[in-house]
């Protein structure tokens, strides 16, 4: 028996569910970007705001509009932002195929450990992800100081006989990053681990399959997509990366987020950062539609 | 259980000892005596001590603390609606442009968001007014914005494994569909709304790219403090914050975690 009052909820519930996250997204999150392109297209000028308007009225029913495209090119003819942008790129993936090396075989053992320790050692690796970043990144500090912990510990064990500069190089923003981004590789290959069938496995030993050669042609191409994901989770972020490289690397290599941070508060040049901005956007896009579909396939494939 | 591999659980070890070496090593240093970070001089609660007279810092911490309150409840409410919506609400129109708008926050740089937010701002003031200067407000709209994404995931996988026998047996009992959400299906997920509000408190206190943006003169937030001490150098101070940080974050997550294992 369905009442009117049950479809009038209906609707409205419709409503709610729907159009609230709608709105508080289109307008905090997707306006924004809108905003962003704009200034972008503008001038930067002394005042406030510090850039120029795209369009005036100059008289009755004339509209101007100026779409400035200089900041593009400066980005496209000026080194510096070229090499940012490439060393960014490049952090990123030394990062996401650090955190893939490490974060694979983890996922594994975990996936393939007794049921009853897998929720334990899960939590474990959720732990620091819910621990403060800033702080995170800030213990390596102490542990890659040329008088830190890990050089003390490398001369006491005699291996090296003078402290290795490690702090303020790439090879601390590289750890940082792989540190830092290590569970949000981990978490989708183990739920894609642990989703696999097992029987596909079951099914390559009785044709004679020996274990390795079973994990090459059967689990590492079924887990793919937990790859795919997770690779995605951390190289975006890291390509944008401002606080890494900031605290542990050295202040010859720069990264576009930073690039873009003091273009924006010490030149106060909005335009070009907000330019800067969408080209990092523009590189972002293909692995993000990258990862959006295979999400997408997830879940159709779920239900 | 075949035999394991031994290689395998090496990787296991170092990647967990990698994982907590250096946050161990803080904590234990936050009770080093001396002064200087990386020479042990004796047990001492000393910085501890500092810490509690630290006014600026109390300052930020409890401004961080209120924000994120405020952030984890606006977020966990327009969060868990973008879940019902996804999950209960089957192909609507617009469904993959919301799919895209929870995705995006998720792993879109912090630098193009908190540039993004603060030109919102910037225009917003000028053709409405509002919001007037920038501090807890914007940082706080700021936040629910990205964290809302992250809760929605948490509801999300919950509401989608949920049995829903209990749910239509209320249905058939007469229960309205407002009844049957508020006496049936919030109860059923009340541990995902939980972690989901936990997450949303937790990242809007380590936030510090957006909220730098964003805030405004003084209205400094528990990370901005830390960050700027950090870049002055190494300070037992910070070690002891850092520590408490750890410590209550943990326990969160550990009764977090024992709740949603209970279901």
């Amino acid at each position: 028996m369905k009442s009117p009052h049950v479809s009038n909820e209906r609707r409205l519930s419709r409503l709610f569910n729907i159009g609230l996250p709608y709105l508080w997204l289109g307008l905090f999150f997707l306006l924004p970007f809108v905003i962003v392109l704009r200034i972008s297209l503008a001038e930067p000028q002394l005042a406030q705001p510090p850039y120029t308007a795209l369009w005036e009225w100059i008289e009755q029913g004339v509209l101007q509009i100026r779409l400035n495209l200089g900041n593009f090119q400066l980005i496209g003819e000026d080194e510096m932002y070229l090499a940012a942008l490439l060393n960014s790129l490049w952090v990123a993936l030394v990062g996401t195929l650090g955190c893939l090396l490490l974060g694979y075989p983890m996922a594994y053992a975990i996936a393939t450990a007794p049921e009853s320790r897998r929720i334990p050692l899960l939590m474990l690796i959720i732990l620091p992800f819910w621990t403060s970043f800033l702080i995170r990144v800030y213990a390596w500090i102490g542990l890659l100081n040329a008088n830190g912990l890990l050089n003390g510990f490398l001369l006491w064990l005699g291996v090296i006989e003078e402290p290795l500069k490690i702090l303020h190089t790439q090879t601390a923003v590289y750890i940082g990053v792989i540190y830092s981004y290590l569970p949000f590789m981990i978490l989708p290959l183990y739920a894609n681990l642990t989703r696999l069938d097992p029987t596909l496995l079951e099914a390559a030993a009785d044709l004679g399959c020996r274990p390795f050669r079973a994990f090459t042609r059967v689990t590492l191409p079924l887990s793919m997509p937990g790859i795919v994901a997770g690779s995605m989770l951390v190289f975006i972020p890291v390509v944008g990366e401002f606080v890494i490289p900031d605290l542990l690397g050295s202040p010859g290599s720069l990264m576009v987020g930073k690039l873009m941070w003091t273009e924006f508060f010490a030149n106060k040049d909005w335009p070009l950062a907000s330019a800067l901005a969408i080209v990092l956007l523009a590189v972002l896009v293909v692995p993000f539609v990258l990862m959006q579909r295979l999400q997408q396939d997830d879940e159709d494939g779920r239900t | 259980m075949k035999r394991r591999f031994w290689p395998l659980l090496s990787v296991l070890a170092f990647g967990y000892a990698f994982l907590y070496v250096p946050i161990l090593l803080l904590i234990l240093y936050s009770f080093n005596e001396s002064r200087l970070v990386t020479v042990w001089s004796g047990f001492s609660f000393k910085w501890y001590g500092e810490l509690l007279h630290n006014q600026q810092l109390l300052d930020a911490a409890w401004l961080s603390v209120r924000i994120a309150a405020l952030n984890a409840t606006i977020a966990l409410v327009l969060g868990t609606l973008a879940a019902n919506a996804l999950v209960r609400h089957g192909r609507f129109r617009g469904r993959t442009g919301l799919e895209l708008l929870l995705t995006a926050p998720l792993v879109m740089p912090d630098v193009i968001i908190g540039l993004s937010m603060l030109l919102l701002f910037v225009a917003l003031q000028q053709t409405i007014g509002w919001p007037d200067g920038r501090g807890f407000s914007t940082i706080t709209i700021a936040h629910i914005t990205f964290s809302l994404a992250y809760v929605a995931v948490v509801v999300r996988s919950r509401l989608a494994r949920m049995d829903s026998s209990l749910e239509e047996a209320a249905m058939d009992l007469g229960a309205r569909p407002l009844t049957v959400y508020l006496r049936i299906t919030l109860p059923l997920i009340a541990p995902a709304l939980l972690s989901g509000w936990l997450l949303a408190f937790t990242l809007s206190l380590d936030d510090l790219v957006i909220a730098s943006f964003v805030s405004g003169p003084g209205s400094t937030t528990l990370p901005m403090v830390i960050y700027s001490s950090v870049r002055m150098g190494v300070s037992p101070q910070i070690n002891a914050l850092a520590t408490l940080v750890v410590v209550l974050v943990a326990l969160a997550v550990v009764i977090a975690g024992f709740s949603l294992r209970r279901r």
